[in-house]
């Protein structure tokens, strides 16, 4: 009854800085955290976290707990869990391995096959997900331990590597600097400049359309100071990294990767449909949407995009392991429910999923370089991913 | 009479709303007293601020129970003092016997072990008390929604009740099942139990109640009492909406035209028991700009005539026929039953019609996502315009369309799913249990709209438990008994008696 009354209130085109804030404090709140959680290493640090080597370690090594977050964050909105990612990608650098160093095959058919394999893995999965309706947390639980043992069987419990130059450019290799200039890579600093000035030019353009259709929501302030924040971090991150050796290609992977699927998961019908499933199952069926289909290629796109991954930490150790993606699962599920997805599945963001793998890599960056145990490292961030989880049910509870 | 419950002035407001305003109640002692008012009147939170869920402290005024001032800071305090809630959606737990939903909380037991033949025994009287024979064994998800109704009561029985307080409790009951509930809170108002009925149901509220209290915007309206004068349904309305609503139907001339939508021979098995047929041989017609009702008592197949028709979406080895302007219909799956023209409204809003966490706007577009988007890509501003257009168009009550369907009354909501099956622009409609638990002034909105939609000329079925609303605006009735329609009523031949007859008679062979 009190929702009854509160949404006969007359119509607010400025809603108040405070409330506005209020009310969207989840999705802000994670952006402060992560910066608030880089400055405080910046400083405990003396400065170490942001030197441009360190900052392109950062992204090497987190990149592919990123990319697998892309995927578990659709996996999870649409109200399910992949717990074999981190299998699958040990796997598949075994396979990578196997394939270019004892068969010789070349380094592109390598890449195209093991995606394609990868791709297959989860449309194994996804096929007893969505079309039987085996729970997915059995299903990739059976998964995570069948190629776990696939990648002992396959490397015969070796190290197998190492791998051509062309593989491994894929995690170290960096964008050429087609222009001129010594000691800094001016190319990746244009770049950088155009990529702040295009999302600029993108935000400006939806909210002028919002404004048309009466529709803008934040206040003029925060979208100013939002959006700036923005421009002026990429910028600055692509300066430091411009005095270095540029831009990884691992991060230019990653940043398409990114773009894509928060296009995919923000404006297609595709994404909407995912969203409706997860948020409720039976009422997207009963409108039409197939729901055991598009459950099905969510897992698809889970294993290929964990292929992915798994070609990229291969490539940057130049080797596969069979301890290669132990645990990572866990990483990825954290990094997604810090992100502010919801266990319930049909909430969560892209960019949400991302920011919380940065800051999980942060984290642990920060810790090595401070010199903190890899135990405490745990404990620390168990209690994060608690804390951001707790904070969203807190957060919920008083907005409901 | 005394008065065993006296509310003074209760006054509650949530951040920015004022939803009761110096409300005022008072219940004698042994009586049945109704509650009513539209939703958003302020019935349900006047309940919580009663039995503590609102605790003490976050409300003005006083609560006199016994004459007493009382502060309940939880349920559990009201509990105590013999005040008992049972709420529209039940609180029982489908996998756990009768025996231990009724003694959940309170098991009996010694030195935490518990006695079950004790419990079981103690169970059986009160199954008796309610009138219910079943084993107390019994899973409770076995049971139909009227005998869980009759678990719920006998639950707070069990508990010492001196005031029962029933949100809705006949709701999701059919006809039969309503009056023996109604029958048995006559019955314990012989024993000196008082009840509160909050009830849409106005001919019900008649039947039982001894003094009703009607609520309107958060504020008591008006106290009639029974037994001094005959209350007729149109005042309690009047008083509910604030306006007199001389009608409850809007007036409509029907203009109906040839046959549009034919089943013939439908035949449905039961999803898991493929040897239980549900649905046997049924045949109908809609015409153009033709309401047709179907009737049946619960558990009688309409609800699975309808899915299966919409898309296979119950049953097993279904067969027969469907034809749209006597072409066949591709309804095999959901998408090709939107697709060739047909929309299914469901029963149950909340559990198969919305995404409840997500906006108004992404709810209308859900079953059409094709309209709103270009190569697969939303158009998120046309999306908005186009449930603006149905806000406006059919009057769902918000500032805004990016509201969260969640955050809507009932009737709102119901817009809100009826907007997403006419976005889809079907030619034959389904809808099931309409207006169900939402307000009288909602219920009119409805009604119109599903007027206007046949004087479109779509061929339009309503399924409803509500024998009056069936009588009120379908040109037709079909009624429907253990998965066979069982006869075939104009307007003008249907009425209660009749269809009851039908049903009563087709029965007993």
């Amino acid at each position: 009854m009190s929702t009854q009354a509160s949404v006969d209130q007359p119509k607010a085109t400025q809603p108040s800085l405070g409330g506005f804030f209020k009310s969207h404090l989840r999705e802000y709140g994670i952006l402060i955290a992560l910066v608030v959680i880089m400055a405080l290493f910046q400083f405990l640090t003396d400065g170490i976290l942001l030197k441009p080597l360190n900052l392109t370690n950062l992204f090497l090594q987190n990149s592919y707990i990123i990319i697998m977050a892309l995927g578990m964050l659709m996996v999870i909105v649409c109200g399910h869990i992949d717990l074999s990612v981190g299998s699958v990608l040990g796997f598949i650098g075994a396979l990578a391995a196997v394939m270019m160093v004892q068969w010789g095959w070349p380094a592109p058919v390598t890449f195209v096959a093991c995606l394609v394999v990868g791709t297959l893995i989860g449309m194994a999965q996804g096929y007893w997900i969505a079309y039987y309706r085996i729970p997915a947390f059995i299903v990739t639980l059976a998964g995570m331990l069948v190629f776990k043992g696939l990648t002992l069987w396959l490397l015969g419990g070796q190290s197998v590597g190492p791998f051509p130059e062309t593989f491994q450019k894929l995690s170290t290799g960096f964008l050429p600097n087609l222009l001129p200039g010594e000691g800094f890579h001016l190319t990746s600093m244009l770049l950088g400049i155009a990529v702040a000035a295009l999302l600029l030019y993108f935000n400006i353009r939806a909210r002028a359309k919002q404004a048309q259709y009466g529709a803008a929501r934040e206040p003029l302030q925060f979208f100013w100071l939002r959006n700036g924040l923005i421009a002026a971090a990429v910028i600055y991150i692509t300066y430091l990294l411009s005095t270095y050796k540029g831009p990884p290609n691992v991060l230019i992977l990653m940043a398409l990767l990114i773009s894509i699927y928060t296009f995919v998961t923000q404006r297609t019908t595709f994404g909407r449909r995912i969203y409706a499933i997860g948020g409720n199952e039976k009422a997207a069926m009963l409108s039409g949407i197939n729901t055991k289909r598009l459950t099905f290629l969510t897992f698809a796109n889970m294993g290929m995009l964990a292929a992915l991954a798994g070609m990229v930490f291969a490539a940057r150790l130049n080797m596969a392991t069979p301890k290669a993606g132990l645990a990572f699962e866990l990483d990825v599920i954290a990094a997604v429910f810090i992100g502010g997805a919801s266990m319930r599945g049909g909430s969560g963001k892209i960019i949400g999923a991302v920011i919380g793998a940065l800051i999980m890599g942060v984290m642990n960056n920060g810790m090595s370089i401070l010199g903190v145990g890899i135990d405490w490292q745990q404990v620390i961030k168990g209690l994060v991913l608690l804390a951001a989880v707790i904070f969203d049910v807190y957060n919920k509870n008083k907005s409901g | 009479m005394n008065t065993i419950l006296e509310m003074r002035g209760i006054t509650k407001t949530f951040p920015g709303v004022k939803a009761l305003d110096n409300v005022n109640l008072a219940i004698r002692d042994g009586e049945i007293h109704a509650l009513v008012g539209e939703n958003g009147a302020g019935k349900s939170t006047l309940m919580k601020v009663l039995s503590g869920v609102h605790p003490h402290g976050s409300y003005d005024g006083d609560i006199l129970f016994d004459g007493e001032i009382r502060s309940f800071k939880s349920i559990a305090d009201s509990e105590r003092l013999g005040i008992i809630i049972i709420h529209q959606e039940l609180a029982l737990v489908p996998l756990l016997s009768i025996a231990e939903n009724i003694y959940l909380g309170n098991e009996q037991a010694q030195k935490g072990v518990i006695d079950w033949p004790r419990s079981y025994a103690q169970t059986e009287k009160l199954l008796a008390k309610v009138g219910l024979s079943e084993a107390p064994g019994t899973p409770v998800g076995e049971l139909g929604v009227g005998k869980q109704q009759l678990v719920e009561i006998a639950k707070a029985l069990s508990k010492n009740v001196r005031l029962l307080i029933l949100d809705e409790p006949t709701a999701s009951l059919n006809e039969a099942e309503s009056a023996a509930l109604l029958e048995l809170l006559k019955e314990f108002r012989a024993q000196g139990i008082t009840s509160i009925l909050i009830s849409h149901k106005l001919n019900e509220v008649k039947q039982v109640a001894d003094t009703v209290t009607v609520l309107r915007d958060g504020a008591t309206v008006s106290r009639l009492d029974c037994s001094t004068e005959t209350i007729s349904e149109d005042r309690i309305v009047a008083d509910m909406v604030g306006r007199s609503l001389s009608d409850r139907f809007p007036p409509r001339t029907p203009n109906i035209g040839d046959i549009v939508f034919k089943v013939r021979d439908w035949n449905v098995f039961h999803p898991q028991q493929s040897d239980r047929q549900i649905i046997r041989n049924v045949s109908l017609d809609v015409r153009a700009g033709e309401i047709v009702g179907i009737a049946g008592l619960m558990g009688s197949g309409r609800t699975e005539l309808a899915m299966s028709i919409f898309g296979r979406s119950y049953g097993q080895k279904i067969s027969g026929e469907v034809t749209l302007h006597d072409q066949p219909m591709d309804v095999s799956s959901v998408q090709r039953a939107v697709g060739s023209g047909l929309a299914y409204a469901t029963e149950d809003r909340k559990t198969y019609g919305l995404v409840l966490d997500d906006t108004i706007s992404r709810n209308v577009s859900m079953a059409n996502l094709g309209a709103v988007s270009r190569a697969a890509i939303m158009d998120d501003h046309y999306e908005d315009s186009v449930a603006e257009g149905y806000r406006h168009k059919i009057n769902i009550k918000t500032p805004h369309v990016q509201q969260k369907a969640v955050n809507l009354s009932g009737g709102n909501q119901q817009k809100v799913v009826l907007s997403k099956w006419l976005f889809t622009d079907p030619e034959v409609l389904i809808l099931d249990e309409p207006t169900r638990g939402i307000d009288v002034g909602a219920k009119y909105e409805i009604y119109s709209l599903i007027n206007e939609l046949a004087a479109q000329h779509k061929a339009i079925i309503v399924i409803s438990s509500e024998m009056p609303e069936l009588l009120g605006i379908s040109d037709r009735i079909y009624v429907m008994n253990e998965g066979e329609l069982i006869g075939e009523l104009p307007r003008e031949q249907a009425s209660q008696e009749t269809i009851m007859t039908m049903i009563i008679q087709s029965g007993r062979h």
